[in-house]
């Protein structure tokens, strides 16, 4: 029973069309040929970048294509059928009893009008896997292992009245409810809180295990999927790069793709010693939206000249806020900004054109961040032009030398932004932090929107930057493993206020406060076997209590 | 239900109240305060200036603009529309007949419409991109440029004139047979409906669209649901709202629709007598019409906000 | 940019500019004058009379022509002053927000509580007939609408990262909004100036459709249908000439519009 394969997929090849607007409709090939099996009660990892098809091809798995997906050609064996070619009406009585979905955001996927349990059962129902009291019995159960609170009262709640990580258990208890083969997960930690995550993580591999059903989980977080995979599929561009055990993948990876995503934030950075002289002094600053809640309390920290100060902490902690308060978008209601010696003004308006030029920002989606009717020499030289009056020969002359800092060519001087890719968008922000000359810049999750490799290429370019430029910091982020890549010094945020803060030597080292301690073991690390670490050892301290 | 509901909804009511007392205010003060002087304007260029002053003070023009506006708002409250400048006739009463038949008109043309609109939406959903919802985006567009009284005295040349299957002016009197009746607004019924089906079906289809293209319809589909199944259990509920809301404020768009349309056909309803009273400056007349018109429109467009905030789960269902 | 014009932009783009030529050389082509009376009534099409002659028996197709002049005239003007008007406090209130943007913004809906045909009629009861009036009723009743679209793309605008970045640079206001808001709200604007003419068009013509509007002996599209409207119940379909001309301009700016929102929403940021 436990050898024997249940998903076979031969060949499979997945086409999409496209209507560009003006243009004829385009055929798009996003699954050329690929073949994969599984076996039963086994757990496949699909990982890729965004565009690399991983979940295009894990919802074939189902015979389905969502949009405008077609499936020409291949083969998808599931128990004997070829799903493929057994027609709509047997389908219908595969999808939902022998393989169950559960996508990234289930506060999109759960039905807003019907109650949860509702929703949990239907499928069972539907194919008469067994009557509704043992079905809601089950349902029950189900949220209980899942860790969900009062498992017997959550069902009769509507999906907007639990939270997103309660959800993705719901979620992840309707696919399980009708015990069906196979399950699709489709990024369902992806957008949760780290700390949130890793307990989803550890209740769907619990889940599996004791139910034995097979899965295909698919991520683009190769430390997440090592996690609960026995098998790893590693897709790029719609192709196969490699497929192996999770073990062979994490520890010895045989291409050079896989190598790099196995290496990626591995980047090593030493730390620096703090000056006397910081080039920023935040004192006391509280700050609030609007109202009387003090989204800010009373924060202090300094940034040193050619380092890089980490702010982490995540939704809701503040962190991009403190950023706000800095740069006068949100005047503190308390406190002091302290740079280069003297006193900022706490509003915006107030402030020197050299107060605005000496600390830039950097925003987390560069999309957003460039006005898209502008090519890039207008993005980049309008700060040169504005700070410090160059024109023509001279302006063309350095926007080509900022262009080379972050490894573009001139040939770009002329693009609009649509016209560049994530990578690219991003680096054109920097270089229009970079032409006003900043002392400090403030990074707000300027790589969180990015490929796991892209955005190491970033990090390895600011890195550079500040080696070069002697500009500092402040680097906002949710993602420890960045911070560890970047920092010199680590600041700590949670609900407004600052947990934890020094030197990135100190901050990382024992002992924990218990928040700090929280995030850091939280962040999924690149090696089998560390979340059965991670949750025994929270287990035991949550016994010890 | 949550009592956050109720509050809203009662604030939504009593909003559609403010409004329209604004409103009154304003078509009021559209009337009274521009230029122009409705003593003049009834007596003509010949008008002696004694007995100019005289029927100033018969309207009671001597008097300031608001206590004016508090004596026709009173007389408004008692249904009392005052008496028309033209021919001193009661307003209420030649008003009161005149709506039903607008009325009746509307109800029969939004009786036809709304189900052919929602029909064609979800035509246009089923086969999208493919020839039957380019066809019929085609024709909305079209139909949108179209003026009505062009669509009007197309269906009179042809259905009137040329093949006289149905009369061209539509008479109607007290005591018709309702067959008769029928048959007499079965022109501007058509045309009313022409007037607003692009506008209703563009919306039902964006708004089926909208709920087709969500998450939780491919959840339904995924769980092995059949298309009928998915559309009934999943889509339907939530798309109730929106679909009313649209039918809603396009029966606001066909109520205004109404008054071109009355004048092409002869109908003797609101409209035509809005228009013919605009012709002979009679201003109670026209307040008192323009009134009506705002009111239903507001109250339509209030509806369509409470069936929006009704089906709503977050709000039938709080935290 | 203008690479691929689509075969309905093209048509669209000849029969509009069919009609604006028409409407400047009026005079010049018309085949005789505007009000003059040259022949019987209702005289079917010839040689002589190419759309036939109308209720009093002056040429058909020279009033369509002059019609055009005044049709087209007064609703580009009042067009444009509902776009002058709507689009400036649209912007003012969404740049400026706070009190300035809440009472702007309440007297508005107030004023779109009432239909604009409804609202119109009433103002038209008291004011004078003239074109000026026309204009002037036109142009502010229908800039609510340009008013809540402007006011709406430029809040979104607004809010965007490049925008908060020139602020942080220390941009002045006159650059936000004509360098960072404009160039990304014209494109919807634009689309909407087309709307707009055709509202002006539709509108214009029902009113003088229904007597209020431009008045006899000038010429109208509208005003024409109502003319001629008596000799559609013995078969004659002089009315449906200046009707089928005011369906035909409606239709070629729609899809002028269409194109060009079309083809600008596509050069939008967006990642992949």
């Amino acid at each position: 029973m436990a050898d024997e394969t249940l998903l076979e997929v031969c060949n499979l090849r997945i086409e999409a069309t496209v209507y560009p607007p003006g243009e004829k409709p385009q055929t798009l090939v996003i699954v050329k040929d690929l073949s994969w099996s599984l076996k039963r009660g086994q757990v496949l990892g699909i990982i890729g970048e965004s565009g690399a098809g991983k979940s295009t091809a894990a919802l074939a798995g189902m015979a389905y294509g969502r949009g405008g997906v077609r499936l020409p050609a291949g083969e998808v064996w599931l128990d004997g059928q070829n799903l493929l070619a057994v027609g709509k009406a047997a389908l219908r009585n595969v999808r939902g009893r022998k393989v169950c979905y559960v996508a990234q955001s289930a506060a999109a996927a759960f039905n807003p009008a019907h109650t949860l349990m509702d929703q949990v059962v239907e499928a069972s129902l539907l194919h008469g896997v067994c009557n509704r009291a043992t079905a809601e019995n089950r349902a029950i159960r189900l949220f209980e292992k899942l860790g969900l609170p009062n498992p017997d009262k959550i069902g009769d709640r509507y999906p907007h009245q639990v939270s997103g990580g309660q959800l993705q258990r719901v979620m992840t208890a309707m696919a399980l409810c009708p015990e069906p083969d196979l399950i699709v997960f489709d990024e369902p930690t992806t957008a949760l809180d780290v700390t949130t995550q890793i307990d989803v993580l550890a209740a769907i591999k619990d889940a599996i295990r004791d139910t034995g059903v097979a899965a295909m989980y698919i991520t683009h977080d190769l430390a997440v999927v090592a996690q609960v995979s026995d098998e790893i599929m590693v897709l790029r561009h719609g192709e196969l790069v490699e497929h192996g055990t999770a073990k062979q993948i994490i520890e010895s990876p045989r291409e050079e793709y896989t190598q790099a995503l196995v290496s990626v934030r591995s980047i090593e950075h030493e730390e620096k010693k703090p000056s006397t002289q910081p080039v920023m002094k935040v004192k006391n600053v509280t700050a609030a939206y609007g109202g009387t809640i003090d989204v800010l309390k009373d924060i202090s920290v300094e940034i040193h000249p050619g380092q890089t100060l980490a702010v982490v902490g995540e939704s809701g902690s503040g962190k991009s806020t403190l950023a706000r308060a800095i740069t006068g978008l949100l005047p503190p209601r308390k406190g002091t900004i302290e740079f280069d010696g003297r006193t900022l003004s706490n509003a915006l308006a107030q402030r020197s054109r050299d107060d605005l030029r000496e600390v830039q920002m950097i925003y987390q989606m560069a999309d957003v961040a460039m006005n898209p009717r502008q090519t890039v020499r207008t993005i980049i030289g309008r700060p040169l032009q504005f700070y410090f009056d160059l024109k023509g020969e001279a302006l063309d002359q350095r926007i080509n030398e900022l262009l080379e800092e972050i490894e573009m060519g001139d040939g770009f001087a002329d693009r609009y932004p649509a016209e560049l890719s994530g990578g690219q968008k991003q680096r054109v922000c920097i270089a229009r932090a970079l032409a006003a000359k900043p002392k400090l810049i403030i990074c707000d999750e300027v790589t969180s929107a990015l490929d796991p490799l892209v955005a190491d290429g970033i990090l390895k370019l600011l890195l550079d930057l500040q080696a070069r430029e002697g500009v500092s910091y402040m680097f906002i982020t949710h993602d420890l493993a960045t911070v560890k890549a970047i920092a010199d010094s680590i600041a700590v945020m949670f609900q407004g206020e600052l947990v934890r803060y020094g030197p990135k030597s100190e901050v990382l080292a024992p002992p924990f406060d218990d928040y700090t301690d929280l995030l850091l073991s939280s962040v999924p690390q690149m090696r089998l076997g560390w979340l059965e670490e991670v949750t025994k050892s929270r287990r035991m301290a949550s016994g010890g209590n | 239900m949550g009592s956050g509901l109720w509050t809203l909804i009662i604030q939504r009511l009593l909003m559609g109240l403010g409004l329209l007392l604004a409103v009154s205010v304003l078509i009021f003060a559209g009337t009274q305060i521009l230029p122009g002087d409705v003593a003049a304007s009834i007596l003509g260029q010949s008008a002696t200036p004694e007995a100019l002053a005289n029927l100033r003070s018969d309207l009671g023009l001597d008097q300031p603009a608001w206590k004016r506006y508090f004596s026709w708002l009173g007389g408004l409250l008692q249904g009392d529309l005052g008496t028309a400048l033209s021919n001193g006739k009661d307003i209420s009463a030649s008003l009161g007949k005149r709506l039903g038949n607008t009325l009746f008109l509307a109800f029969w043309a939004a009786l036809m419409s709304v189900p052919l609109a929602i029909l064609l939406g979800l035509l246009a959903v089923r086969y999208r991109g493919r020839w039957p919802d380019k066809l019929i985006s085609g024709i909305t567009l079209t139909s949108i440029s179209l003026p009505e009284f062009f669509i009007g005295y197309l269906l009179i040349y042809f259905i009137a004139v040329k093949t006289q299957w149905l009369p061209s002016v539509s008479t109607v009197y007290e005591g018709m047979a309702f067959a008769d009746r029928l048959k007499a607004i079965a022109l501007p019924a058509i045309t009313l409906t022409m007037v607003v089906l692009a506008h209703m079906m563009r919306m039902t289809r964006a708004a089926i669209l909208n709920v087709m293209q969500s998450a939780y319809v491919e959840t339904a589909e995924l769980k092995g649901l059949s298309a009928f199944e998915v559309i009934r259990k999943h889509a339907f509920p939530n798309v109730i709202a929106p679909i009313v809301n649209v039918v809603m404020l396009n029966l606001a768009f066909l109520v205004v629709g109404v008054v071109v349309v009355e004048v092409i056909f002869v109908y003797p309803g609101m409209g035509q007598y809005l228009v013919d009273h605009v012709a002979k400056r009679d201003v109670p007349v026209v307040q008192a019409c323009g009134l009506v018109f705002a009111g239903v429109y507001i109250l339509l467009n209030m509806v369509a906000d409470i069936v929006a905030l009704l089906s709503n789960p977050r709000l039938r269902h709080p935290k | 940019m203008f690479k691929r014009i689509p075969l309905s932009a093209l048509i669209g783009i000849i029969a509009t500019s069919t009609f604006v030529f028409m409407a400047v050389f009026a005079p010049w082509i018309a085949p005789y004058p505007m009000a003059e009376i040259v022949g019987g009534t209702w005289e079917p099409s010839s040689a002589k009379f190419l759309l036939g002659t109308d209720n009093l028996g002056r040429d058909l197709l020279s009033r369509m022509i002059f019609g055009a002049r005044t049709t087209l005239t007064i609703a580009a003007l009042a067009t444009a002053l509902s776009f002058t008007l709507g689009a400036t406090l649209g912007f003012t209130a969404a740049v400026f927000g706070g009190w300035v943007d809440q009472v702007m913004s309440r007297g508005i809906d107030l004023l779109m509580a009432i239909p604009t045909l409804i609202f119109a009629l009433v103002v038209l009861s008291v004011l004078p007939t003239t074109i000026t009036t026309l204009i002037l009723v036109m142009g502010v009743l229908d800039s609510t609408r340009v008013y809540r679209l402007s006011r709406a793309v430029a809040v979104d605008i607004n809010v965007m990262d490049f925008v908060e970045a020139a602020r942080l640079r220390g941009e002045g206001r006159i650059w936000i909004i004509f360098r960072e808001i404009l160039p990304n709200a014209l494109s919807p604007l634009v689309a909407e100036l087309g709307l707009r003419f055709i509202f002006a068009v539709l509108f214009l013509s029902a009113l003088s459709f229904l007597g209020l509007g431009v008045q006899p002996p000038e010429a109208d599209w509208g005003g024409m249908v109502k003319e001629n409207k008596d000799g559609i119940i013995f078969g004659i379909p002089a009315a449906l000439i200046p009707a089928a001309a005011i369906a035909v301009l409606a239709i070629s700016v729609n899809l002028v519009a269409d194109w060009i929102l079309n083809r600008t929403t596509d050069l939008k940021g967006g990642r992949g």
